[in-house]
């Protein structure tokens, strides 16, 4: 800290500044850059998982081996699953710090205007983002519950351990149920609209949009990667719902 | 009340004002004109850097003038108090400012120097102005442009990277320096940046919503006499009133435009601040002197609230015309043929046509429309505007050429008047802009008070009689940031030390004063507005005491200011209180000023029997109608003295004026020889 | 025409406030909507009741005193000041809520008036190049390449009125902080100070209450003087610049 007191006055002349801020760490903005980073490695992740649940297309084999590759990635230097828990840990990580950052800045906006408006536009994106994000979090809950943690099967027809323990016939029987697809329907919707501004966003947040045309160019990515993933990711589901796979 | 001092006193001249010991010194130093100013800055005594903390000056403004001056005395050390009644620096009128700022770089090597701006300037303000200010000026226009360019100013740039520059207002070389149309405000932002540098750094203490109402004049008794060391100021959010005092007071408050009620100044903009001064004995040079400028856009009905100016500019392609017959003045201007439009400038100045000046370009419009041949809504009981017509220069130039040089100006009209200026004439019509009176000021720019100093538009300027276009920014700019500096520097190097407090009488006498005027403007409660006390005053202004003024319009103006202030301070109506944000109050403080101001400046016009610059006086014309000045009788500057009213000072009850004295200061001419201006 | 109005009426920054209705009647489609507002005022006045308090001083759409929030518009529906906005955007009978910008960085003044100090606050912070007056070099010494100060410019037009903060869903200061970081950090004079800067005025507004960004864009939308979003990605780019520099 007092170095950088020192340098920071020696680059302003000293009649001129007493610095009140401290650092760039301490800021708003910083708390956005680790929202941006975060939000990034989610889809990243995002990216990797669709490429994953497109291998249901291939059949039992194709999906069943993909799931095992995952788990013995890297062996023998990394143990049995290792890369899996290296994932789970930068995602859980993230997720944390996602999760924070975006509550600090929700709190502060919420008091930083504290008198609302009689008459006003709604700010939409704004809102989406917020209530988005934590419906794909709760999402996120019962996702895992469901696949990875407790193994649940929701369709009354297909119970058991042979159903729990091979992912591919877990995620058949679990798109099945209609209501199951409606859940993971209303998600990826929610997955849309975040990841459309999400992913623009963190672009301006990480400064290339410096210029109207990049500019332009952010918001057709985020589009362009929100709609790659959601259709992606609908796309088993769908299948299975419709009866083209079983 | 009203009548103590009409007519009947002896001594009186035309029964108005009486005339007081003529101003023989200005204080400019001896020698060659080139040199003067770096001998004054020499000769000018210096302030230890430890001792500048413990001196203070107070600035009143914060416009390009007040903010320079703010930023530079307090880089310099000083203990600056800053003031403005806006809600920050930055909103101080010089933002307004559009067309740019001289400044003799001769970067175009088109034979510009700092003789032949001092020349134009001395030429444009009809000889009317002081020859060593208008030097010092051009001298230091140069270094305007280094440091504005250093604090950041985005001026406009060639794609070399150089700055680029044009030729404004008929001048002949490439001098003025701009920013799009928004030279003001990128010049101010700079200003204004550099001040709150300094308040970031503890020398200077911005007090924004802050009015000037008083400033406190005390004599030590120790013999060196009564001197300016503080003012009254009221807070506007709390409507406290505050004391401070300060070993110098700069006011830069502006010009008074207002008085006109509509004019192209900001709703804000007063004469409060030079007014209070006046009473306390700084003499107000000049008052008369307006500039009325002829491309504005025209006023739409009763509750035009303000003007706004377009570029002068759009006299260089647009033709201005009138119908030829009156009946044809409400039909659409499409369909009358040439025959039927009076393109009355090309035909009276075949030379220069749409290009004259900006005084004539004014007259000529308002004798058109006097005639009843005017365009557009009927305003009162006439049509006010003539048409600026691009049709030709759309059908020669293209419209594309047309939208690329005046894009932004014919957006700017449609906006506010809802017509396409691309498919009907654009309407214009004369309206004030600016004011080359106000307080009188020596070569240290310090008025008849000691230690109270004037700049910018506030003080009666260096363009005597009339202004060049682009020149009041440098003006406000050279006076702020390069010459306070150092006339202040000499003034608190010699002051005396001696020490005032907050109750020392005269102290509380004026903070008294402030109080009571303020109680006593909300104690009438009577029928009337303060903006309905203003808008007439302002007709009473224009019809009399505007572009074309005569010896008994002057009178008729005098006896009906008269009234309207006796009546004003018997039945306005100023509800609220004093003790919050109140802007009535504010409103009806500074009308009562104008009201004051605008007899002063009909007394002024009416003594000026000349025509000049700016100013057409019907009296004074040459056989074919044209202006007619008298340099041996006229060539001087009107000093005039405030003086109470007979029976004793009776501040805040009304008519609180009494004849003032005229103090003459004669204008030498040693550099530049004086020739009459003709256009024909 | 023919309006009926409900615009907030506070007495002072401790009054609780609330919307008031008025008529009015009358009203030329020529007038500006502030014209608007001093006739409805100097109907008060006869009445004696105290007019509504609302700033404004060049009324041409520079000096950005102005500002009203009309019906949930920053400055209106169109795209200007709202000294610029006149009633000819307005239909016969139309209802329209008038408020002041709401911003806790922004106390309300009374009525229609608030403090926006906290933009000169961060100006103050470092929103300037320190150059002391006669320590210029010559204009010329410096060239500056067109587009940089073109761009320069572009940000510099801010009016600092404050539209932003009050469109913006966060009350977030990020779009006059981005034109001002902008406006100074494409021109050479302002790169010795550009860390140093950034970090500094950041920090003024995180420190006068303003909200975070989240790149929604209303600010730029309601922004009279149409300051683009690029600013506030250049802006975030400078402070990650300052932030990779060890600041
Ligand atoms: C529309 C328009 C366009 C113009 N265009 C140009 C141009 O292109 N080129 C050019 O050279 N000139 C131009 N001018 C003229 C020029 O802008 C002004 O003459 C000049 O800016 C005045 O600057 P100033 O510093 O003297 O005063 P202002 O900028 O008017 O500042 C006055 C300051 O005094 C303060 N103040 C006043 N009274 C009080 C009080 N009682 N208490 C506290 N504070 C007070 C105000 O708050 C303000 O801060 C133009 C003028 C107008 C109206
Ligand atoms: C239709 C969409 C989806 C399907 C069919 C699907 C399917 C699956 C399946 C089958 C697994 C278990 C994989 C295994 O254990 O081998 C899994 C795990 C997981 N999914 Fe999804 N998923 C979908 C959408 C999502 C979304 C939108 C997210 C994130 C927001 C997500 C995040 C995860 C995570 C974090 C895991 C745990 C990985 C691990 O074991 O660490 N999934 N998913
Ligand atoms: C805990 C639940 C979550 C909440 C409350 C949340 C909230 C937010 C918010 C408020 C933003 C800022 C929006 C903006 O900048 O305008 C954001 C950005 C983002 N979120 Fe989430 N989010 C959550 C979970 C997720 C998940 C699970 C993903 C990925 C699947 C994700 C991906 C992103 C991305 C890519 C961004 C862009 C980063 C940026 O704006 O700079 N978020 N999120
Ligand atoms: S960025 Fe636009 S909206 Fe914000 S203060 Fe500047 S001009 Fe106003
Ligand atoms: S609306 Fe607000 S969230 Fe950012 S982009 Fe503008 S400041
Ligand atoms: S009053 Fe100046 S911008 Fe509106």
């Amino acid at each position: 800290m007092p170095a950088l007191g020192a340098r920071y006055l020696s680059v302003m002349p000293s009649t001129t500044l007493s610095p009140r801020g401290t650092t760039a760490r301490s800021t708003t903005i910083a708390l956005k850059l680790l929202m941006a980073v975060t939000g990034l490695v989610f889809v990243g992740y995002l990216l990797l998982h669709m490429y994953g649940n497109l291998k249901a297309l291939t059949g039992e084999e194709g999906f069943n081996e993909y799931a095992e590759h995952l788990r013995s990635f890297g062996e023998p230097m990394l143990p049995h699953g290792g890369l899996l828990w290296i994932v789970r840990v930068v995602l859980i990580l993230s997720l944390i710090g996602h999760a924070y950052a975006s509550f600090k800045l929700w709190s502060r906006a919420d008091s930083a205007r504290r008198t609302k408006y009689a008459a006003v536009k709604s700010a939409a994106t704004a809102k989406w983002m917020r209530w988005g994000g934590v419906f794909i979090l709760l999402f996120l809950v019962w996702h895992l519950l469901q696949f990875t943690i407790v193994k649940i099967s929701v369709n009354p027809d297909k119970q058991g351990a042979n159903v729990t323990s091979n992912p591919y016939e877990l995620v058949v029987a679990s798109f099945q149920v209609w209501w199951m697809v409606l859940i993971y329907v209303a998600a990826m919707i929610a997955l849309f609209m975040h990841l459309k501004h999400g992913v623009y966003s963190a672009q301006q947040t990480l400064g290339w949009t410096s210029s109207p045309k990049a500019h332009v160019r952010a918001m057709t990515i985020g589009v362009a990667l929100a709609a790659l993933i959601v259709v992606g990711f609908l796309i088993p589901p769908l299948s299975i719902a419709f009866g083209l796979i079983d | 009340m009203t009548d103590n001092n009409t007519g009947s006193s002896t001594g009186l001249v035309e029964g108005l004002y009486s005339l007081g010991a003529p101003i023989e010194d200005h204080k400019a130093p001896a020698g060659p004109i080139d040199q003067k100013w770096t001998r004054r800055k020499f000769e000018a005594a210096l302030v230890n850097p430890t001792n500048r903390r413990r001196m203070s000056v107070i600035i009143v403004g914060t416009g390009l003038a007040g903010g320079a001056a703010a930023a530079t005395l307090g880089e310099a050390g000083y203990h600056v108090k800053s003031f403005c009644f806006q809600d920050s620096p930055r909103r101080a009128h010089s933002i307004a400012a559009q067309g740019g700022i001289n400044a003799a770089k001769n970067y175009k090597e088109d034979g510009d120097s700092v003789q032949r701006l001092f020349y134009d300037t001395v030429k444009g303000g009809d000889y009317r102005s002081r020859e060593t200010n208008v030097y010092r000026l051009a001298e230091v226009s140069a270094n305007i442009i280094d440091q504005c360019v250093a604090q950041g100013v985005p001026f406009a740039r060639e794609y070399g990277g150089l700055l680029d520059n044009r030729s404004f207002g008929g001048v002949q070389v490439s001098r003025t320096f701009y920013a799009r149309g928004q030279t003001g405000q990128q010049l101010l932002i700079g200003a204004y940046q550099a001040l709150e540098r300094q308040v970031a750094a503890g020398t200077v203490e911005a007090f924004t919503r802050h009015e000037m109402l008083e400033v406190i004049v005390d004599d030590a008794g120790d013999g060196s006499g009564p001197r300016a060391r503080g003012i009254i100021a009221r807070d506007l959010v709390t409507g406290e009133i505050e004391t401070h005092l300060a070993d110098a007071v700069v006011l830069a408050s502006g010009g008074y435009g207002n008085v006109f009620f509509l004019s192209t100044n900001a709703m804000g903009s007063n004469v409060t601040a030079s007014w209070r001064a006046h009473r306390k004995g700084a003499y107000m040079a000049n008052p008369c002197y307006t500039q009325i400028h002829p491309t504005c856009i025209p006023v739409s009905g009763e509750h035009q609230s303000k003007l706004t100016l377009m570029s002068e500019s759009l006299r260089n392609d647009g033709r201005i015309w009138v119908p030829k017959r009156r009946e044809d003045c409400d039909k659409d201007p499409r369909e009358l043929g040439e025959d039927d439009r009076d393109y009355y400038l090309e035909r009276i100045y075949p030379s220069f046509g749409n290009l004259v000046p900006r005084d004539i370009a004014s007259r000529q419009a308002k004798n058109v429309c006097d005639e009843g041949r005017g365009v557009g809504p009927v305003v009162g009981d006439f049509r006010r505007g003539v048409y600026l017509d691009f049709a030709d220069a759309i059908e020669r130039l293209g419209r594309h050429a047309v939208e690329e040089k005046y894009g932004n100006l014919f957006d700017m009209y449609a906006r506010i008047t809802g017509e396409n200026p691309y498919e009907t004439p654009m309407r214009i019509y004369p309206a004030v802009h600016y004011v080359m009176g106000g307080l009188w000021v020596d070569y240290d720019l310090e008025s008849s008070i000691p230690g109270l100093f004037v700049a910018g538009e506030a003080n009666y300027s260096d363009h005597g009689a009339n202004r060049l276009g682009a020149s009041a920014l440098m003006q406000g700019l050279a006076d702020g940031y390069f010459v306070l500096p150092n006339t202040i520097r000499d003034y608190l190097a010699k002051a005396p030390a001696n020490k005032l407090t907050e109750d020392s009488p005269s102290v509380v006498e004026a903070r008294t004063a402030v109080e009571e005027r303020t109680q006593r403007l909300l104690a009438i409660n009577g029928e009337r507005s303060v903006d309905s006390f203003h808008r007439e005053l302002g007709n009473i202004m224009w019809e009399y005491c505007g572009m074309e003024r005569s010896e008994e319009g002057l009178r008729k103006a005098i006896d009906l200011i008269r009234g309207l202030r006796e009546e004003f301070w018997r039945n306005v109506r100023v509800l609220g209180a004093g003790d919050t944000l109140n802007q009535s109050l504010e409103k009806a403080g500074r009308v009562a000023d104008f009201l004051e101001l605008g007899e002063l400046m009909c007394i002024d016009a009416l003594h000026r029997r000349e025509s000049c610059g700016g100013h057409f006086r019907a009296e004074s014309q040459t056989e074919d109608g044209e202006a007619l000045r008298h340099d041996d009788e006229f060539a001087y500057v009107a000093a005039w003295e405030f003086t109470p009213p007979e029976g004793g000072e009776q501040e805040g009850v009304g008519a609180g004026m009494g004849a003032p004295v005229l103090h003459k200061e004669d204008l030498v001419y040693e550099f530049i020889e004086l020739k009459q201006r003709s256009y024909k | 025409m023919d309006l009926t109005l409900k615009i907030w009426r506070q007495t002072g920054p401790n009054d609780q406030g609330g919307l008031v209705t008025y008529q009015v009647s009358d009203i030329s489609p020529d007038m500006s909507f502030l014209e608007m507002l001093d006739v409805l005022n100097e109907q008060l006045n006869a009445k004696g009741d105290e007019p509504i308090a609302f700033d404004s001083d060049c009324r041409e759409g520079i000096c950005g005193m102005c500002g009203l929030m009309i019906s949930g518009h920053a400055h209106g529906p169109e795209r200007t000041t709202t000294c610029q906005l006149h009633m000819r955007s307005f239909k016969d009978g139309e209802t329209i809520t008038v408020e002041p910008w709401r911003a806790e960085a922004f106390p309300v003044v009374r009525d229609l008036v608030v403090d926006r100090g906290a933009l000169d606050r961060m100006i103050q912070a470092g929103g300037f190049i320190s150059a002391n007056t006669g320590a210029a070099p010559d204009a010329h010494a410096t060239p500056v390449p067109k587009p940089n100060a073109d761009r320069a410019f572009m940000a510099a037009e801010c009016i600092g009125c404050g539209a932003c903060v009050a469109a913006c869903p966060n009350a977030s200061g990020m779009l006059f902080l981005g034109a001002k970081i902008t406006h100074l950090g494409e021109l050479p004079q302002g790169q010795p100070e550009r860390d140093a800067r950034v970090v500094a005025m950041v920090n003024q507004h995180d420190h006068e209450g303003f909200g975070g960004c989240t790149n929604i864009g209303a600010c730029s939308s309601a922004c009279p003087k149409g300051i683009p979003q690029d600013v506030i990605s250049q802006l975030n780019m400078d402070l990650r610049t300052a932030l990779k520099h060890g600041r």
